[in-house]
């Protein structure tokens, strides 16, 4: 439904994806193909987790792709990164499809795209040790030769900050901010050119954080990375990325650059976000909370997603979904009040 | 604020020390922790993980288990030491006069009875009345936060509700009694902002009308910036910085609330790197000689292998040798 070109006119894009959208289905069970057969309908719920989404991501730049649970951010990064199939939509790197399951050629265009997750303890493999976890897939790929495994791997468990003499240690023997490193290293150790860090700090205590966001931040300027960063925090957004993306209920509501954004944003929702933001300043504030919850995926509002939440709904928000139109050079926004 | 506000302390803990002895080894996750919360007034409870800020929370509401022990120190709830009272008393008490809210409220609320029953028992564990006034007091205790169709609300199971409104239902749980001091363990931790904001929202209106006394816990400086009146920072067990929120957010004197503080990237320039606390924090089983902080301070010396004493200064007491020079705001 977005007719607006998201390719930049300049640089060329690193990735686009290309009106991306994701069902998850109830399985076809027996229920389900006898039911009709009696007249009787059973209705095949449908969740749409991500509804025609487009973002491209230029070389070296941080989007910041930002939503509440549930808003199909992670789904969006999961695509990115190869590791499920879109229902419909394409997925570009520098011009060149990527196709799912992966053609043997794409095979080393898919090693450009890794991910860092969230939960450390989930995404290690508790059994293997920190050797093994980063270098494996490099031994794999081609990219070292076995005999140079320990060599690798120790000067990139230096690179994210780690104490290389502890290579033959387990996961659980670390703490949650080395972890995430150890997830770090071994995203890096296919030298990949996109990181898609799915709120990859947002378990870390605030210390931590803080010396983990300098990590990516000196990783970017190092190795010239560029990142679509996935987060629920505006203000670690606001700090590393170039561009902000907005997502509710599987669309993109809003998308700017950093500084157009966070001064005057366009959308409700997102206005509501920022507000919502708890600030570091030194004065009792009043909450003014957006009202509402996030309405179930499974039967999103007609119309604009939003509009039960808006306090500024219209007739029209009820029934017409509104386009992604840009309303300040580059900053695009999907909403009937800018009509 | 329209309750009138008693000054005197609702609550006083004094040296609370809390000790787990494992094998050889004591760590106490609650060391020599004093504190006074007043009636009417948000006290924030801040520190990253394992900084004995929930276990401070257990140790008053006698909830500790083996091989846990509190070893020092009084909680003074209305002029009563909770330390000293049997276990029935302390029952009576636990969920009527203090309550507690938890992070994960599925935890909390039990998964196979509704919600009524769960409502019910609690208020007829503590007031002598009837099973239709109890679903009256239920139900009227919904429609203060704002459920909306508490009938259908009360009829049904935890499964049946979203995160957020899980979590308002175990507050409106909490606050059945009417209880005079809420303990609150990261409630909204677990959330979304926007319903973050409208949890605290409920809860700032909630202290102002009534005067409830509330612990506020959590790991992020900016829920309480905005919600707390006093603040008290912990480290390692102990307590390291307390008063009000505008004295700690806006001069800080210890170096890791200053540090806590800058690292936040709305502290720092867009764009260039925040300015971090280096290292971890100390296991509670080996801590440092002294100042806990001592090996990841930058402004550390010698003198940091003692213990440094609380100061006070105007209300504003801190645990440092060498405190942030007053105007200055940078580690």
């Amino acid at each position: 439904m977005t007719e607006v070109d998201w390719r930049p006119k300049v640089a060329p894009p690193l990735i686009s994806l290309e009106r991306i959208s994701k069902n998850f289905g109830e399985r076809v069970n027996f229920s389900s193909r006898v039911f009709p057969l009696f007249d009787c309908q059973k209705d095949r719920r449908v969740i749409h987790a991500v509804d025609d989404v487009s973002v491209t991501i230029t070389a070296g730049e941080v989007v910041g792709l930002v939503g509440e649970s549930g808003c199909g951010k992670s789904t969006l990064g999961r695509i990115a990164a190869g590791l499920i199939q879109s229902s419909a939509g394409r997925r570009y790197w520098e011009g060149t499809e990527l196709q799912f399951p992966r053609t043997s050629k794409a095979h080393l265009a898919q090693l450009n795209i890794q991910m860092i997750f969230q939960d450390t303890t989930a995404s290690l493999n508790s059994r293997m040790r920190v050797l093994d976890i980063i270098g494996e897939a490099p031994v794999v790929h081609g990219i070292v030769k076995k005999a140079q495994q320990q060599e690798f791997v120790q000067n990139l468990m230096e690179k994210v900050g780690l104490d290389a003499v502890l290579y033959q240690r387990f996961p659980h023997q670390f703490s949650g901010g080395q972890r995430a490193r150890i997830g770090i290293a071994r995203a890096l150790a296919v030298n990949p050119q996109l990181l898609v860090c799915d709120e990859a700090v947002a378990a870390l205590d605030v210390s931590v954080q803080a010396q983990v966001l300098n990590l990516f931040m000196q990783l970017r300027d190092d190795l010239n990375l560029t990142y679509l960063f996935i987060s629920h925090d505006l203000g670690v957004v606001k700090h590393i990325a170039d561009r902000v993306v907005i997502m509710y209920l599987g669309r993109v509501v809003e998308s700017a650059p950093v500084n157009g954004f966070f001064d005057h944003s366009n959308h409700p929702y997102s206005q509501g976000l920022l507000a919502s933001a708890p600030r570091l300043i030194a004065q009792k504030i009043e909450f003014v909370p957006v009202a509402g919850e996030i309405p179930s995926p499974l039967y999103p509002p007609s119309g604009c997603h939003f509009h039960p939440r808006c306090p500024y709904r219209m007739e029209r928000c009820v029934t017409e979904i509104p386009l992604l139109k840009e309303i300040d050079p580059s900053h695009f926004s999907a909403c009937h009040l800018n009509d | 604020m329209t309750a009138e506000i008693n000054k005197e302390p609702i609550l006083v803990v004094r040296g609370l020390t809390t000790e787990f002895q494992v094998k050889s080894t004591t760590s106490r996750p609650v060391n020599d922790v004093s504190f006074n919360v007043v009636p009417g007034q948000v006290m924030g409870l801040v520190g990253e993980s394992g900084s004995g800020k929930s276990m401070t929370a257990y140790s008053i509401m006698g909830l500790v288990e083996p091989p846990g022990v509190i070893t020092k120190g009084e909680v003074i709830f209305r002029n009563v030491d909770l330390r000293g009272l049997k276990a029935d008393a302390m029952r009576a008490i636990r969920g009527d006069r203090i309550a507690m809210i938890f992070q994960d409220p599925m935890m909390a609320l039990n998964p196979v009875l509704r919600i009524d029953t769960q409502m019910i028992e609690t208020v007829q564990a503590h007031q002598h009345v009837s099973r239709g006034v109890a679903i009256s007091i239920a139900r009227e205790a919904l429609v203060r936060v704002g459920i909306a169709s508490p009938d259908e609300r009360l009829a049904a199971y935890p499964h049946q509700f979203s995160g957020g409104m899980r979590q308002r239902v175990a507050i409106v749980i909490a606050l059945l009694n009417k209880p005079d001091l809420i303990i609150c363990d990261e409630p909204t931790t677990a959330l979304e902002v926007t319903i973050q904001a409208q949890i605290l929202f409920e809860m700032q209106k909630l202290c102002r009308d009534s005067g409830t006394a509330l612990i506020w816990i959590t790991h992020d400086l900016s829920v309480v910036a905005g919600f707390a009146d006093t603040v008290y920072v912990m480290y390692a067990g102990r307590i390291i910085e307390s008063g009000s929120v505008a004295e700690i957010i806006s001069k800080p004197a210890h170096p890791y609330t200053a540090g806590l503080i800058n690292s936040s990237p709305s502290k720092n320039v867009r764009g260039e790197l925040l300015r971090q606390i280096y290292g971890a924090a100390p296991s509670l089983a080996a801590l440092p000689k002294g100042c806990s902080f001592t090996p990841r301070c930058l402004r550390a010396t010698d003198i940091c292998n003692q213990l440094p004493l609380l100061d006070d200064v105007d209300g504003h007491s801190y645990r440092c040798f060498h405190p942030m020079i007053r105007s200055e705001v940078s580690v």
